[in-house]
C-alpha cells in the first residue's frame, strides 16, 4: 500500500544535496487508496472473528501510518488500549505509541488507560515502566495528572530503581511534565531534596533530567531548591574543566556534556548571584568558558563550534542575568562583537540578540556602543531579513542620546528598502527614538516628515497623534513645524499622512508662518485645498476642520472658504460626517461674532502626558520585555486636560489656557486676540485646574493642620480638618502608583454654604511628579447639617515630598471663608509590601551601600515606646515588617517596594529603638537619595 | 553615638562592602525597570519532519494543543521554511516562538522553542537525533523514517521526553533501542 509516496532515498546524514525522488501520482488516488484499506481495516475490527494480538498491532500501526500521511483516524483507539495489556512487548508498545501520538481526552478511554499504565509501573519491570511513564510525558493531561503525579515522586527516589537510571531519567521528565500542566497536583515533600542530590548522581543522563526537573520547579518554589545552586555550580565547575575525553559518551564533539552545561546554566539563572563563596567558583567556570571561545577549535566541525558556543551563550545569558560582575559582562560583550563579523549567519544572528540584552545593563552599556558602525553594516549587508531584524533590534537597544542622530538617521535610510515585514516595527522605534532623544525638536518634527515621506504607508495613527501632540505641547517648535510641514506639503505627491499632519498643524499654526507672501494664507489654503480631493474621508473631514479654523486665523480668506463649503460637493455630500460638517461650519462662519469664533476655535490645549501611544504599540507588537528600557516618557505638563490622546477635530472645547503664541520665524500676523472666558467662571471646566495659578487667593495652611497631616502618614482614615463651620473627612486607598481620596465636606451649621468650591493646588515643585485631579465638582451649595463627598484621583509619577494642598472657599453668612489643609498623600503610601527572608534582606541591605543611599536619624521618643504600637505603625507606613529577620529581636526591619509611574524603587528599613535612653536610631536604605530621606523624614515623625 | 544602639558591625553577619556594585534588581529598580523575571526553564514545544515537498513525516508535539491547530501550524512553519533560501540562518522568530531547523539531505528537521531557550543547542538535539537514526538504520533515509516510523518515535522518546533532553549518550539510547528490540524478537518467538 506504501508504493504511491514521494520519497527521498538519499541518506540524510549525506551532506545536504539533492531532493527527494518525487513519484506522486494524484491526490485522489491516494485517497482512494487510503480508504479502501480504513474500511479494511474498520471491517476487521468489526468482524465477529476476535483479532489476535498481532493482527491487532498490525492493522493499529496501519492506522497511524495512514494518520502520519495527514488523514484523520476515528476509531482503533480501543484496539490500542487492548494492546497495552498485552503481554507481548511489541503490542503494548504499539499501543502506548498510538495513545502518545492520537490522544484526544476521551473520557471513557482515559481511564481503561491509567489503568493500564499503573499496571505497568507497578510491574517493576524497567522497559514496560518505561514505556508507561514515555505515555504519561507524552500525554500529560490532567487526568493523569490526578492519577499518577503523587505516585512518579515515588519511582523518582524509590530504592529499588537505584539501579535502573533510565527510569530515574524518565520518572524526572514525566514529573516535569505533569508539573508544567497541573502544578497543584504534583505534592512537594521529603522527595524534593532528595531530588536536589540527584545533581551529584554518578549517571549524566540522570543528572541532565533531573536538572530540568529542578529548574521548573526552583522557579516556582525557590526557597525549597535553594540548595540546588552549590550543587550545580560544583557540577558545573567538573563539567568545564574536564578533559575531552573524561565524559565519554557524553562529550559531544569534543565539547564535555554541552546539554547539561546548558540546563546548569539555566537553572542557575533562577537565582540571584550566590554567596562569595560559591560566587568565586562559579566567576571561574564562567571565566574558562570565555577563555575556552578563544582557544582554536578542537574541530573543524560546525557540530563543534555549535556545542561549544551554545555552552557559551548561555553561560553569558548568566552574566547578563546577574549583571553584576562588570568584567565578565564587557568580556562577554567583546566576545560577542567578535561574532558579530563571523562568517556563520547563526553567530551573526545569536550575538545580535545576545547584544541587546547587554545594551541594557549600565555596566556593558557603552561597550555595546563601540561596535555600531558593525551593527549598522550588518543592517546594510545581510541577506537574511531575521538577521537584519536583529539588527535594528540592536541599534534600537543601543541608542542613547549620543548617538541617537546616528542611529534614526541609519534607521530611516534602512527603511527605503527595508522589508515589508519590518517596515512598520521600524516606524514605531525611529518615532519612540526620535521623540526620546530629541534636543532640538525641529529634529523631531524633521525626522517624523521624513517618516511619512519614506513610509507613509506604515505610519500608524499612533505615530502622527504623537507629533501633533508634541507640537502643541511644545510653543519652541510651532512655527518650525508649520513652515517644514508647509513645504513638505509642496511636493506634488505627497502621502495622505502628511496631508493629515499638514492640516492639523496648519489650523492651529499657519498664522505663524503668514507673513511670508510665499506661505499667505490663500496659498496655505490653495495648497491643502489641493489634496483634498486625492484624500479619503477622515482626511477630508480633518480638511473641513482645519478650513474653519482659518476663518478664525485669517480673516481674509473668509469668503473664499465659505465658497468652497457652500458648494454641492460639500454641502450635498453622500458621505454625513462630511456633509454635517460642511453645513456646520458654513453656519458658523456666518452666523458667529468674531468673539465667539475666536473663543470655540481657540487653540488647543496642551495635551496630558501619557505613556506614549507609540510605545504602547510597540509593546504590544513586540511584548513588553523588550521596550521596557525606554519607558520612561518626558512629562512637562501634568494636567488631565482633556480625554483621549488624539487631536480632536476642532478645538471647541470652553477650557482656555491662553499661551504666548510664539513668533519664531518673525512672520507676524498676530494671532485674533483670544477673549477666552476668565479660568474660574463656572464649574463648567469638568475637571478643576488644579494647577491654575490661583495660588495668590489661597489661605495659608489652617493652624494645626501639620500635627493631623503627621497622624495620617500611617492611616489612611480620619478626620483631617475641623473648625466651628466645616469637617473634613478622608477615606483613602492607594494601590502601586495609583490612590483615590475620598473627601467629605460636612457642614456643622445649620446655615447653606454658597459658593462651596474646593481647589487641589501642587505647588511647582511637586507639579511633574504628584498627579491628583478631582474628578467631579461639588455641589456649590452646601445645605446646613449636610455633607457632601468628593473623588480625588492621584497618581504619583515620580517620588516627590510636598503635599498637595486643598483649598476651600465658600461664603457662609454673608462673609468669605477660605480654608486650606495639606492633603496627606505622602511617598509611602505607594509602598508595596515585600516579605523576605533574612538573607535576602541582608544581601540587599549590602548591595544598597552608597553613602547617599542611606540616611539614618537619631531621635528621642515623643510617644511611649511600645513594641506592639511601634509594629502597627511600621505596617501602616506600607513596608512589610520582616520577623526574625534582625539578629537583634528588639529591633524592627521592614522592606518594601515604592512604586511610582517611572521607576519602582526598593527601599528597607531598620529601626533601633533604645529603651534606657528612650531613643530611636532610624536607617533608610533605598537606591535612591530623595527617596531614603523623605521616608526617613516621615516615619521619624511617627514615634 | 548618642544613642546605645549596637553597632552595626555586631548585628549583622554581612556588612556593607565597598565595590559592591548590587545585584540587579536593585540596579533594575534604580534604571526605573521592573526587576527581571526569572526565565522559564526551557522546554522544546514540538518538532515536526518534513520533506522537500512538504510532505510531513513525523510529528512530536510537547503541548496539548487541538488537531485543528496543530494542522494549522503545520501548514503555516511547512510553508515559511521552505520558502528560506540555502544560506539563511537557521533561526526565526515565529508567533511568540523560536523556530530552529535544518535541513538533512530530502528532510527538514525542525523544531519550536520559546523565546529564551538556546537555539544553538536545539540545533544540536537535531544532529544528535539524525545521529542516533543514521546509527540505528545505517544511511538514514527519508524512507526508512517513513516505513519505520514507530521505530523513528521510539528513539525519539528514549532521547527527548516532554520536550526536555531526557538522554545524550547515542550508546545509552541505541542500548535501550536494542534491548526493546531483542524484547519484541523475544515475544514474538513465544507466541
Amino acid at each position: 500500500m506504501w508504493g504511491f509516496l514521494p520519497i527521498g532515498k538519499q541518506a540524510i546524514s549525506s551532506a545536504a544535496g539533492t531532493s527527494g525522488v518525487s513519484s506522486s501520482k494524484s491526490k485522489e488516488a491516494e485517497i482512494k487508496r487510503i480508504n479502501k484499506e480504513l474500511a479494511n481495516i474498520r471491517s476487521k475490527f468489526k468482524g465477529d472473528k476476535a483479532l489476535d494480538g498481532y493482527s491487532k498491532k498490525k492493522y493499529v500501526c496501519k492506522l497511524l501510518f495512514i494518520f502520519l500521511l495527514g488523514h484523520d483516524i476515528d476509531f482503533g483507539h480501543m484496539e490500542a488500549v487492548n494492546l497495552l495489556s498485552s503481554n507481548r512487548y511489541t503490542e503494548k508498545q504499539i499501543g502506548y505509541l498510538f495513545i502518545s501520538v492520537l490522544v484526544n481526552s476521551n473520557s471513557e478511554l482515559i481511564r481503561l488507560i491509567n489503568n493500564a499504565i499503573k499496571n505497568d509501573l507497578a510491574s517493576r519491570n524497567p522497559t514496560f515502566m518505561g514505556l508507561a511513564l514515555h505515555c504519561i510525558a507524552s500525554v500529560g493531561s490532567r487526568e493523569m495528572a490526578e492519577a499518577f503525579a503523587g505516585e512518579i515522586p515515588k519511582v523518582l527516589v524509590a530504592g529499588y530503581v537505584d539501579t535502573m537510571d533510565s527510569v530515574k531519567q524518565s520518572a524526572a521528565l514525566c514529573l516535569l511534565r505533569l508539573y508544567r500542566t497541573s502544578p497543584d497536583l504534583v505534592p512537594m515533600g521529603d522527595w524534593t531534596s532528595r531530588v536536589v542530590h540527584l545533581l551529584n548522581d554518578q549517571h549524566l543522563g540522570v543528572v541532565t533530567a533531573a536538572t530540568s526537573l529542578i529548574t521548573t520547579l526552583a522557579q516556582k518554589n525557590p526557597e525549597e531548591f535553594k540548595t540546588s545552586v552549590s550543587l550545580a555550580v560544583s557540577r558545573l565547575s567538573r563539567i568545564v574543566t574536564s578533559a575531552s575525553t573524561d565524559l565519554q559518551d557524553y562529550t559531544y564533539y569534543f565539547v564535555p556534556a554541552p546539554w547539561l552545561s546548558v540546563k546548569l546554566l539555566r537553572l542557575l539563572q533562577c537565582y540571584p548571584p550566590p554567596d562569595p563563596a560559591v560566587r568565586g567558583r562559579l566567576t571561574e567556570c564562567l571565566e574558562t568558558i570565555l577563555n575556552k571561545a578563544q582557544e582554536p577549535p578542537k574541530s573543524k566541525k560546525v557540530q563543534h563550534s555549535n556545542a561549544k558556543n551554545a555552552v557559551l551563550f548561555e553561560a553569558i545569558s548568566l552574566i547578563i542575568h546577574h549583571d553584576s560582575e562588570p568584567n565578565l559582562l564587557v568580556r562577554a560583550c567583546n566576545q560577542l562583537g567578535q561574532f558579530l563579523q563571523h562568517r556563520e549567519t547563526n553567530l551573526r544572528y545569536l550575538a545580535l540578540e545576545s547584544m541587546c540584552t547587554l545594551a541594557s545593563s549600565e555596566f556593558s552599556h557603552e561597550a555595546v556602543k563601540t561596535h555600531i558602525e558593525t551593527v549598522i553594516n550588518a543592517l546594510k549587508t545581510e541577506r537574511d531579513v531575521s538577521v537584519r531584524q536583529r539588527a535594528v533590534d540592536l541599534l534600537y537597544a543601543m541608542c542613547d542620546r549620543s548617538n541617537a542622530p546616528q542611529i534614526v538617521a541609519e534607521m530611516l535610510s534602512y527603511l527605503e528598502t527595508a522589508d515589508y515585514s519590518i517596515r512598520e516595527e521600524i516606524v514605531l522605534k525611529v518615532a519612540i527614538l526620535a521623540e526620546k532623544y530629541a534636543v532640538d525638536y525641529t529634529w523631531y518634527v524633521d525626522t517624523i516628515l521624513n517618516l511619512i515621506r519614506i513610509a507613509g504607508d506604515y505610519v500608524s495613527e499612533e505615530v502622527w497623534y504623537r507629533v501633533i501632540q508634541i507640537v502643541i505641547n511644545r510653543d519652541d517648535v510651532q512655527g518650525y513645524a508649520a513652515k517644514t510641514v508647509f513645504e513638505a506639503l509642496q511636493a506634488p505627491a505627497c502621502h495622505e499622512n502628511l496631508v493629515k499632519v499638514g492640516g492639523y498643524i496648519l489650523g492651529e499654526f499657519g498664522n505663524l508662518i503668514a507673513g511670508d507672501p510665499r506661505s499667505s494664507p490663500l496659498i496655505q489654503f490653495h495648497l491643502l485645498h489641493s489634496k483634498f480631493h486625492l484624500c479619503s474621508v477622515p482626511t477630508r473631514a480633518l480638511l473641513l476642520s482645519t478650513y474653519i479654523k482659518f476663518v478664525n486665523l485669517f480673516p481674509e480668506v473668509k469668503p473664499t472658504i465659505q465658497d468652497v463649503l457652500r458648494s454641492d460637493s460639500q454641502l450635498r455630500n453622500a458621505d454625513v460626517e462630511l456633509q454635517q460638517r460642511a453645513v456646520e461650519y458654513l453656519r458658523l462662519s456666518t452666523v458667529a461674532s468674531t468673539d465667539i469664533l475666536a473663543t470655540v476655535l481657540e487653540e488647543m490645549p496642551p495635551f496630558p502626558e501619557r505613556e506614549s501611544s507609540i510605545l504602547a504599540k510597540l509593546k504590544k507588537k513586540k511584548g513588553p520585555s523588550t521596550v521596557t528600557d525606554l519607558e520612561d516618557t518626558k512629562r512637562d505638563r501634568s494636567v488631565d486636560v482633556n480625554g483621549g490622546p488624539e487631536p480632536a477635530p476642532a478645538s471647541t472645547s470652553a477650557v482656555s489656557t491662553p499661551s504666548p503664541s510664539a513668533d519664531l520665524l518673525g512672520l507676524g500676523a498676530a494671532p485674533p486676540a483670544p477673549t477666552g472666558p476668565p479660568p474660574s467662571s463656572s464649574g463648567s471646566g469638568l475637571l478643576v485646574d488644579v494647577f491654575s495659578d490661583s495660588a495668590s487667593v489661597v489661605a495659608p495652611l489652617a493652624p494645626g493642620s501639620e500635627d493631623n497631616f503627621a497622624r495620617f502618614v500611617c492611616k489612611n482614615n480620619g478626620v483631617l480638618f475641623e473648625n466651628q463651620l466645616l469637617q473634613i473627612g478622608l477615606k483613602s486607598e492607594f494601590r502601586q502608583n495609583l490612590g483615590r481620596m475620598f473627601i467629605f465636606y460636612g457642614n456643622k451649621t445649620s446655615t447653606q454654604f454658597l459658593n462651596f468650591t474646593p481647589t487641589l493646588i501642587c505647588s511647582d515643585d511637586l507639579q511633574p511628579n504628584i498627579l491628583g485631579f478631582i474628578t467631579k465638582p461639588v455641589d456649590p451649595t452646601v445645605e446646613g447639617g449636610a455633607q457632601v463627598q468628593q473623588v480625588v484621583n492621584i497618581e504619583c509619577v515620580s517620588d516627590f515630598t510636598e503635599a498637595p494642598v486643598l483649598n476651600i472657599q465658600f461664603r457662609y453668612g454673608g462673609t468669605f471663608q477660605n480654608v486650606s489643609v495639606q492633603l496627606p498623600i505622602t511617598l509611602n503610601k505607594f509602598f508595596q509590601p515585600t516579605e523576605m527572608a533574612s538573607q535576602d534582606f541582608f544581601q540587599r541591605w549590602k548591595q544598597l551601600s552608597n553613602p547617599q543611599q542611606e540616611v539614618q536619624n537619631i531621635f528621642k521618643a515623643k510617644h511611649p515606646m511600645d513594641t506592639e504600637v511601634t509594629k502597627a505603625k511600621i505596617i501602616g507606613f506600607g513596608s512589610a515588617l520582616l520577623e526574625e529577620v534582625d539578629p537583634n529581636p528588639a529591633n524592627f526591619v521592614g522592606a518594601g517596594i515604592i512604586h511610582t509611574k517611572t521607576t519602582q524603587i526598593g527601599c528597607l528599613l531598620r529601626l533601633e529603638p533604645n529603651l534606657q535612653a528612650q531613643m530611636y536610631r532610624l536607617t533608610l536604605r533605598t537606591s535612591k537619595e530623595a527617596v531614603s530621606q523623605r521616608l526617613c523624614e516621615l516615619l521619624s515623625a511617627q514615634f | 553615638t548618642p544613642c546605645n544602639c549596637p553597632p552595626r558591625a555586631a548585628t549583622t553577619a554581612s556588612l556593607p562592602q565597598h565595590g559592591d556594585r548590587g545585584f540587579p534588581f536593585a540596579a533594575a529598580a534604580a534604571a526605573g525597570q521592573a526587576p527581571p523575571r526569572p526565565r522559564p526553564a526551557a522546554a522544546m514545544q514540538f518538532m515536526l519532519l518534513f520533506s522537500r515537498q512538504g510532505k510531513l513525516r513525523l510529528q512530536k508535539w510537547y503541548v496539548p494543543l487541538s488537531d485543528k491547530e496543530k494542522k494549522k501550524i503545520t501548514r503555516e512553519l511547512v510553508q515559511t521554511v521552505l520558502a528560506r533560501k540555502p544560506k539563511m540562518c537557521s533561526f526565526l522568530e515565529w508567533r511568540d516562538l523560536k523556530i530552529v531547523y535544518k535541513r538533512y539531505a530530502s528532510l527538514y528537521f525542525c523544531c519550536a522553542i520559546e523565546d529564551q531557550d538556546n537555539e544553538l543547542i536545539t540545533l544540536e538535539i537535531i544532529h544528535r537525533y539524525v545521529e542516533l537514526l543514521d546509527k540505528y538504520f545505517g544511511s538514514v533515509c527519508e524512507l526508512d523514517i517513513i516505513f519505520n516510523f514507530e521505530k523513528a518515535y521510539f528513539i525519539l522518546d528514549e532521547f527527548l521526553l516532554g520536550g526536555e533532553v531526557q538522554e545524550t549518550s547515542k550508546k545509552n539510547v541505541l542500548k535501550a533501542i536494542e534491548q526493546a528490540d531483542l524484547l519484541s524478537v523475544l515475544s514474538n518467538i513465544k507466541s
